[in-house]
């Protein structure tokens, strides 16, 4: 299985970059963007644990996952995300304040100001792989150069729904790019008692397309892997899979307490392979950028993130009869009768 | 007027469908060149190609998964199960993403799809191709559950579903495919969702029933008259939302109601039909709701599956001790 990278875990280069790499200002807005979605999450799990936020799922150490794979697609793709990909929607102009909505329980956090054929965080895992498919398939119906793009973690790959999309959409040759963010880790199920494969990029092959294996530290790797597999989709060539490998090392989720079941040391040692401080060490190398330009970002970051909590923190709460608004286009009598209830309106 | 069994008029609605609107796409197994097990999709593919008529891999998450993709993206997709004994794989993808879509996303995606399929016992078919549990889906919030019981209201009811803004669960009583024959007229005509059809009008005993059972409701019906008995016969149509107001309506007149369905009776739609009568026309009441439904078994195969369905007699029986009690 071809495995992928570019920069190694000091920012120094394993092989010739690929040419968006010579584009400084790229470069620089990728590891801004991973940036921001390291001290977002910071945020949020401090909201989170002050309980003003749901579970959350944090982004620490597959930065460079979601915001590779978004950076290649176009406005009129379509991301199909799982719940960790908090990176990929930012990438693609959804506010910091809605995603917090959205973690705070509130559906409005999905009527996000990103593209509007976007499809929300998906939360059962890998029943976003059929969804994919249909999108796609769409797409391909009506001719349209727009590639689906959906995203989940290494669990999901277990799952049956993720095989039956990889099947279908190797058989009708659909545009569309599987990643899974392989985290090494489902919850507390290593990627062992997951799958007895080398890889997970080969399954790939048993759905007739072509699967590689990519660097998911590497923003650089995940971002030409990705783009190579949108282009090739979109000029017709069938799906693609990405694994990026990667590893997640925080908890699962603001629930989850990892130390139960990881060993520190392995944590440890990952740290040393983390995207951001890679793509810096490269960055820096090739003095692109400096310590006054990250003093500068963090204080944009910190701003921005202070900000989008404060808005998210001041958003007023809907109604709760609101919560039949979008149940039907036109809601039925019944249900309308059963909303008059919830507001306390009482049927003549 | 020409005359169709149900499943020539699901055809035809579904190639009128097809015709008037380019976003419409029908998928499942065998549904392509085969035209469906039971010939529900015969000469689409032929007509409309295979791309719009596409024969899916075997795999029903995958086809409900594909419906939800489908529709988020604009296109009306009418997805086929070939028994509703093999829909259970889809009930994830109905509860989880059909029937929510347009709530979690506050109506920026929406989910305009049809899952069609066969639904209910009496055609000595092998195991698990004779279950009725449209309770479990008629459960479920944000979808449509509609079963129809005739050609003519196959027909209206499909052009209904497929035109339908939301996810729509169509149920065809197998028994009645070719069973029921009756006037079709093609002309497009969609008849209207959520709304009960009343059949037969009856001022003494109000006769609830859907689907495939409404072919021995309706002859109870008339044993009964012979008897003097004039019952009402509601066809309940959509069960998901159900037509509170006819059901209501007419048992405010009769005071009496006997609810039929073939379906296992824990749990099954019979009682919340019962609940909202008991809870809204207790004055009204004569006798208690009565319920004949299928008993609370596994569907038994062929050389015992009439004893598990109502029978006429079962019907009548129930009907005539509503009406004697006091
Ligand atoms: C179908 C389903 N089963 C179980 C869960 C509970 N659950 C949430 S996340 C998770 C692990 C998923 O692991 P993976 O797919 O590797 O993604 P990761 O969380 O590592 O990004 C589980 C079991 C779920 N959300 N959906």
């Amino acid at each position: 299985m071809r495995h992928r990278n570019y920069l190694a875990p000091d920012g120094s280069i394993q092989r010739p970059l690929p040419a968006f790499a010579s584009n400084a200002k790229l470069l620089i807005e990728l590891y801004r963007s991973m940036v921001l979605l390291r001290l977002f999450d910071r945020k949020a799990v401090a909201l989170q644990r002050t309980g003003r936020l749901g579970t959350y799922a944090v982004s620490l150490g597959q930065e460079a996952v979601s915001v590779g794979i978004a950076s290649a697609m176009r406005e009129e793709d379509v991301l199909l995300p799982s719940y960790r990909d908090n990176g990929a929607l930012l990438w693609r102009g959804v506010r910091l304040e809605e995603i917090l909505l959205f973690w705070g329980g509130d559906e409005r956090g999905n009527r996000f100001s990103g593209p509007v054929h976007d499809f929300p965080f998906c939360v059962p895992v890998g029943s976003q792989a059929p969804h994919a498919a249909g999108v796609a398939y769409a797409l391909k119906l009506r001719k349209q150069p727009r590639v689906a793009v959906c995203l989940f973690g290494d669990g999901a790959t277990s799952k049956g729904d993720v095989y039956e999309a990889m099947n279908f959409a190797g058989v009708h040759k659909l545009p569309l790019v599987f990643v899974v963010a392989n985290n090494q880790w489902a919850i507390s199920v290593p990627l062992r008692q997951q799958t007895a494969c080398e890889t997970l990029a080969q399954k790939a092959i048993a759905a007739g397309f072509v699967g590689e294996q990519v660097d998911g530290s590497d923003v650089v790797a995940m971002r030409a892997a990705s783009e190579e597999a949108i282009v090739a989709a979109r000029d017709g060539n069938g799906p693609r899979f990405i694994e990026a490998v990667a590893y997640r090392l925080g908890d699962h989720t603001t629930s989850d307490d990892a130390a139960r079941y990881r060993p520190a040391e392995e944590v440890q040692a990952h740290w040393k392979q983390e995207p951001i401080a890679r793509l810096r060490a490269y960055l820096v190398a090739q003095k692109m950028w400096g310590k006054a330009d990250e003093e500068q970002l963090a204080t944009e970051c910190h701003a921005r993130v202070e900000a989008a909590a404060e808005r998210y923190l001041a958003t007023v709460p809907r109604r709760p009869e609101t919560m039949f608004d979008h149940l039907y286009a036109d809601l039925p009598e019944v249900y309308a009768a059963q909303r008059r209830e919830l507001a306390g309106e009482h049927d003549a | 007027m020409p005359e169709a069994t149900l499943v020539e008029a699901i055809n035809l609605a579904l190639a009128r469908a097809m015709e008037d609107d380019p976003d419409v796409v029908v998928l499942g197994e065998d549904v392509g060149v085969n035209g469906g097990v039971f010939r529900a999709t015969a000469g689409l593919q032929k007509r409309f190609g295979a791309a719009r008529v596409l024969d899916t891999p075997l795999a029903e998450l995958l086809i409900s998964g594909l419906c939800v993709g489908m529709a988020a993206q604009g296109l009306k997709p009418v997805g086929e199960i070939q028994f509703m004994g093999f829909i259970y794989p889809c009930l994830d993808q109905l509860v989880n993403h059909a029937s929510r879509l347009r709530n979690r996303t506050q109506g920026r995606l929406t989910c305009p799809m049809v899952l069609r399929t066969p639904h209910g016992a009496g055609i000595r078919a092998p195991e698990h191709h004779s279950e009725s549990t449209e309770a479990m889906l008629a459960h479920i919030p944000g979808l449509r559950v509609v079963m129809p019981s005739s050609p003519e209201r196959a027909y209206g009811l499909l052009l209904a579903a497929i035109r339908d803004p939301d996810p729509v669960v169509f149920l065809e009583p197998t028994r009645l495919y070719r069973a029921a024959k009756g006037e079709v007229e093609d002309n497009g005509e969609a008849l209207p969702l959520d709304a009960a059809f009343v059949l037969k009008e009856g001022r003494d005993l109000t006769l609830i029933s859907w689907g495939a059972m409404l072919k021995e409701t309706m002859a109870a019906a008339e044993a009964l008259s012979a008897e003097g008995i004039a019952a009402e016969v509601i066809d309940l149509a959509t069960l998901k939302p159900y037509d509170e107001d006819t059901v209501l309506g007419s048992v405010a007149k009769t005071g009496r109601c006997v609810i039929v369905h073939e379906a296992a009776r824990t749990g099954g739609f019979g009682a919340e039909i019962a609940a909202t009568i008991a809870e809204r026309r207790l004055p009204s009441l004569l006798a208690p709701v009565t319920r004949v439904t299928g008993y609370d078994t596994v569907v038994p195969m062929a050389r015992l599956e009439q004893h598990y369905m109502p029978s006429v007699e079962r019907i009548m029986t129930a009907a005539r001790k509503v009406c004697q009690f006091s």
